[in-house]
């Protein structure tokens, strides 16, 4: 974590911050480790400033994201660092399954083990009965495997065929190992400024907006299961504020810690019709030169998901596309991104729209 | 989890036993505050049906480590025969039984034997209904 917030630093122009949050889920569990928020501070030299962590599950690094925009939003703050990170490589595969546990009612799902995946793999086959389109779900890790590949940053920088993906064993059916993000250890950090201060920086930036909302923990408890309420409540949120009509979007970063999350989440933002993501997919509009790219630099399953840290990927991945230096995976005329972040399965939703300035 | 918190949900894991909204009907494991859907504060103590129709189900292969020694286990979407939903984890079925729509029942069972603490813990599983 004090690697990327030195790097964002450096790479802004900024050294003076008024707070930092930090964005993390798990350190308590995996590290025994509270206090993120000084303890970075102090690793990166900057004791004296405010500083603490934000938890919202998977979705903390949005949380903390949240917090840092809303902070600059208050006008009582010019510059605010944004660290989110995650080290899950310290438990066993096992252990990390337990821990992630926690975002579930531990008293409910947790106590008799239907974990993450397996809620998932309901979801997955009330979607294949009401809407066919099995194998179109399974597109989505193709194509976040399709943007990964050489990406420096990326987990996973090679690409992955649709039959790989449907030959690899099932976590819980039908849900198959190729179709989830891994365990993975990452941090990345963002830094937001002012407009008062924009004036004097002369770093590459972009214009931010952020919005959340909320919905029952426990998906089965929601009138449509297939629906992420709280995502869309979201969406809607941020396009109101920033004044952007949804067609107006030129990528999207998701969610997909499970491909079917993926496909649940592009109809829930008002992006495809129920049940249609899937078939959208396959006919190629979420590649790079499709009609809305999405996941460009490889998405959770691809590009990795260290928790804490994922939703501070999804911005800077943002960042590059809308100022112009994301490389090879940089997409035409990229002038409005969207990223989304969701906790639990989609209990929490964070997004943030971004604009080239 | 630990010994108090595990005590404090046993009516729901041993009877299914909860809340009922006397305003919108919504089921409540845990002693409400105030309605989850409809904000009422008006409850009366209910058990729910220990019958219903297995809606969807999965078999977990990854298992978190309180549940390595049993996996693969399978987890089901239940619809009770009031119409409320509940995962639950399924026992005494052989694989190729199992389908959707079959009707279950809710049977007494061993959950998990708990961390450190070694507290063994009990609650409802389903099974299907032999006829």
């Amino acid at each position: 974590m004090a690697e990327a917030a030195v790097k964002a630093l450096e790479d802004a122009g900024v050294s003076a911050l008024n707070s930092i949050y930090v964005g993390n889920m798990l350190g308590e569990v995996l590290q025994e480790q509270a206090h993120l928020g000084t303890l970075l501070a102090e690793e990166i030299g900057l004791v004296g400033v405010p500083a603490y962590r934000v938890e919202a599950a998977e979705a903390s690094g949005a949380a903390a994201l949240y917090a840092g925009v809303l902070d600059i939003l208050s006008g009582g703050s010019d510059a605010v660092l944004v660290v989110g990170g995650e080290k899950l490589s310290d438990g066993l595969a096992e252990e990390v399954s337990s821990a992630l546990m926690m975002s579930q009612r531990q008293e409910y799902e947790g106590f008799i083990g239907a974990e993450f995946y397996s809620l998932n793999a309901l979801l997955y086959k009330l979607y294949i009965k009401r809407y066919g389109n099995g194998d179109g779900v399974a597109m989505f890790p193709v194509i976040s495997h399709e943007h990964a590949a050489g990406v420096a940053h990326a987990q996973y920088p090679f690409k992955l065929n649709l039959e790989k993906v449907l030959s690899s064993p099932f976590v819980a059916e039908p849900l198959r190992r190729m179709e989830i993000s891994g365990i993975g250890d990452g941090a990345a950090a963002i830094v937001l400024i002012s407009e008062r201060l924009a004036e004097k920086i002369k770093s590459p930036k972009a214009e931010i907006y952020v919005a959340s909302a909320t919905d029952y923990l426990t998906p089965f408890e929601r009138e449509n299961p297939l629906r992420f309420q709280s995502l869309s409540m979201a969406v809607n949120k941020v396009l109101n504020i920033s004044k952007v009509d949804r067609d107006r979007i030129d990528f999207v970063e998701l969610h997909d810690a499970t491909s079917i999350m993926a496909a649940i989440s592009m109809e829930s933002s008002g992006f495809a019709e129920a049940g249609q993501a899937a078939k959208l997919v396959k006919r190629g509009e979420y590649g790079l030169n499709g009609s809305l790219p999405c996941n460009t630099f490889g998405g959770l399953k691809a590009r990795g998901h260290p928790i804490g840290a994922t939703a501070l990927y999804q911005v800077s991945e943002a960042h590059l596309q809308l100022t112009g230096q994301a490389g090879k995976n940089q997409i035409d005329s990229a002038e409005i991104g969207l990223t989304q972040s969701l906790g639990g399965v989609a209990a929490t939703a964070f997004v943030t729209l971004m604009k080239k300035v | 989890m630990r010994v108090p918190r595990y005590w404090r949900s046993i009516p729901f894991k041993y009877r299914l036993a909860g809340w009922r909204c006397n305003h919108c009907g919504t089921f409540h494991r845990n002693k409400p505050v105030v309605c989850k859907r409809c904000g009422s504060k008006d409850f009366a103590e209910t058990e729910l049906p220990k019958t219903g129709k297995l809606i969807a189900y999965t078999i977990v292969k990854f298992a978190p480590k309180e549940f390595s020694e049993i996996a693969p286990y399978a987890i089901g979407l239940i619809e009770l025969d009031d119409g409320t939903r509940i995962v639950s984890q399924l026992t005494d079925f052989r694989e190729e039984e199992l389908r959707e729509g079959m009707r279950v029942e809710a049977v007494f069972r061993r959950i998990r034997v708990n961390g450190e603490q070694g507290v063994i813990e009990y609650g409802f599983k389903f099974r299907p209904v032999t006829t």
